[in-house]
């Protein structure tokens, strides 16, 4: 398998705040790899700088082999970087339905009927299907979160960023969200998952990344990074 | 299970028939209407053309702006310029006004698209002022008193009064059923749908492959051309401009905010129903002077306290309404596999 993403010494920070501090590392086509630090690591500032929302003080991203570094925002969507919010930003004027052609018209660049049944069939997958119509201003946080993952997954991405999704879900609900993560990585899109629900993102992933302060402190296997001491001294608490 | 998407509901094709059969009786309004009355529907067309314009920039591109006067009066004047001194054909010179207001707003964009929010509404307002005081020193067209369109140029139009008057009627309904239908198609598309991403969450816009910059700068040169358009046909109903007159925040763009925002600012419909009130109040209250003024700014924070989105928001909330099919809509219905 080739590389899909690869960053490299990446820096940011915002006045005396350092959210990403020299940050290397790299995502292999297919690849499942889970996030994980505590509040105000950098984690979401790490989604940011990646889609393009921020960007980097210094350091490069490479996305496909490319340069993305100064790519804006919405090509780097369009060429297959999706992530969902993790305080859902929903448009709110707008159904269900209607978010998930944005992003199958906008950033897969469907048109027509295509879009339409594209969006269609995201909603099934997604079990949004009955709320099709719904306004998203109007939903319920659960159902804003699985918005947030269709609106990702109708742009149809290579490299999918999922931004704490499972945080409040029931057990049960947390299950199929599992199986449901790892349908869309079996069908070929490469996953990275900030998640606190520990469990669930062990379920999933196959390598962790844990930052402190916009540094990354640990990598590799999920269970043997669990247990180094400098993880559960950030993480867990525990001296 | 079977899925369809539908667009229009029989709420709309009934809304849009009923509208058409209104536009058609409009149309013969030459033939049953007065003079007067001829006037103030050319007034109201091109208002509404000028609310539509204004609800399309700050409405889905987020760009509210209180500088639109400096088209209005930049098409105004371009008229007057082109017709006196080029010798061409009024309509064609405000066709020619519409274009070269648009190579004007791109390096205008290019200055203003580095402000945002509140800073940006003003900015636009220093641009408007800036128009006013660059052709009040233009000395050919009568500096800071203004000028007035020859007679000559007038009678090119038509020879008889009355036919200059149904002509002006017909430019004015003309170029709202062009500004309409240019909106109600574009937003309708799939750069329609980005539009409206962009007004609910400019960023989320972005980051799900809406061009955001690209997108504002596009509506903000097309409203431009367009306002300078209506500028053009409101100053060849008046055949006399000025600086004050042609640049005014007051008349183009504060009168065109009430109608929006009483309307319901983001719909289509919205504008409609604005311009339908503030023409209603101004033909019963014209008379009291400043006390007209008064009761519209109370109007308007009335609504803007009751009804934020606007009192077409107010019903289309309510009813689950839309008079323009721009919304999607699935429907899902159990096919029965019989036989």
């Amino acid at each position: 398998m080739s590389q899909l993403l690869a960053v490299n010494h990446l820096s940011k920070s915002f006045g005396a705040v350092v959210v990403a501090n020299d940050l290397s590392f790299s995502v292999t086509e297919g690849e499942a790899v889970g996030i994980l630090g505590p509040n105000g690591a950098g984690k979401t500032s790490l989604f940011n700088l990646l889609t393009g929302a921020l960007r980097a003080d210094n350091g490069t991203i490479e996305f496909c082999g490319k340069d993305i570094t100064h790519t804006p925002a919405a090509l780097r969507c369009k060429n297959g970087i999706a992530r969902s919010f993790q305080i859902p930003k929903p448009f709110v004027g707008m159904t269900v339905f209607e978010n998930c052609l944005v992003a199958a018209t906008q950033a897969a660049g469907l048109r027509g009927a295509r879009a339409r049944q594209h969006a269609i069939e995201v909603l099934n997958d997604t079990g949004l299907i009955d709320k099709a119509n719904h306004h998203a201003g109007k939903l319920t946080l659960l159902d804003r979160k699985r918005l947030e993952m269709a609106r990702a997954l109708s742009t149809r991405p290579s490299l999918l960023l999922l931004d704490e999704i499972a945080g409040g879900l029931t057990e049960a609900e947390c299950q199929t969200l599992i199986s449901s993560i790892k349908k869309i990585q079996s069908a070929g899109t490469t996953i990275i998952w900030i998640e606190h629900v520990v469990h669930a993102l062990l379920a999933v992933v196959e390598r962790l990344i844990v930052l402190d302060f916009g540094k990354k402190i640990a990598e590799g296997d999920p269970q043997t990074t669990m247990a180094q001491d400098a993880v559960k001294a950030v993480y867990l608490g525990v001296e | 299970m079977n899925t369809r998407v539908t667009r229009s509901s029989r709420f709309s094709n009934g809304a849009l028939a009923v509208l058409a059969l209104l536009v058609v009786v409009l149309l013969t309004a030459p033939w049953w209407a007065g003079r007067a009355e001829l006037r103030l529907f050319g007034e109201i067309y091109l208002y509404l053309s000028l609310a539509c314009l204004w609800n399309l920039m700050a409405g889905y591109a987020g760009l509210v702006s209180v500088g639109q006067q400096a088209y209005v009066g930049f098409g105004g004047y371009m008229l007057f310029a082109l017709t006196i001194y080029a010798g061409i054909h009024p309509v064609a010179a405000i066709i020619a006004g519409g274009l070269l207001a648009a190579a004007i707003s791109i390096p205008v964009a290019t200055l203003i698209f580095r402000l945002n929010g509140a800073y940006f509404a003003i900015g636009t307002w220093v641009v408007a002022e800036v128009f006013r005081l660059s052709f009040a020193q233009v000395s050919a067209l009568g500096g800071g008193s203004g000028s007035s369109l020859p007679v000559a140029i007038v009678k090119s139009l038509a020879d008889s009064r009355s036919a200059r008057e149904s002509l002006s009627y017909y430019l004015a309904i003309g170029s709202l059923i062009l500004v309409f239908a240019a909106i109600y198609f574009l937003l309708r598309s799939n750069r329609g749908i980005a539009l409206t991403a962009i007004r609910d969450n400019e960023s989320a816009a972005a980051e799900l492959g809406v061009n955001v910059w690209r997108t504002k700068l596009e509506i903000y040169v097309v409203t431009s051309a367009l306002t300078a358009i209506i500028g053009g046909l409101i100053f060849l109903q008046k055949l006399r401009i000025s600086p004050e007159a042609a640049f005014s925040v007051n008349d183009w763009t504060a009168f065109v905010i009430f109608i929006v925002v009483i309307g319901g600012i983001g719909t289509l419909e919205g504008p409609i129903i604005g311009t339908i009130i503030f023409f209603l109040l101004r033909e019963t209250l014209a008379d009291f002077g400043t006390t007209y003024l008064m009761i519209l700014g109370l109007v308007a924070i009335i609504v803007m306290i009751k009804a934020p989105k606007g009192l077409w928001g107010l019903i289309s909330q309510r009813y689950d309404l839309e008079i323009f099919p721009l919304r999607y809509r699935v429907q899902q219905s159990a096919t029965t596999e019989q036989g």
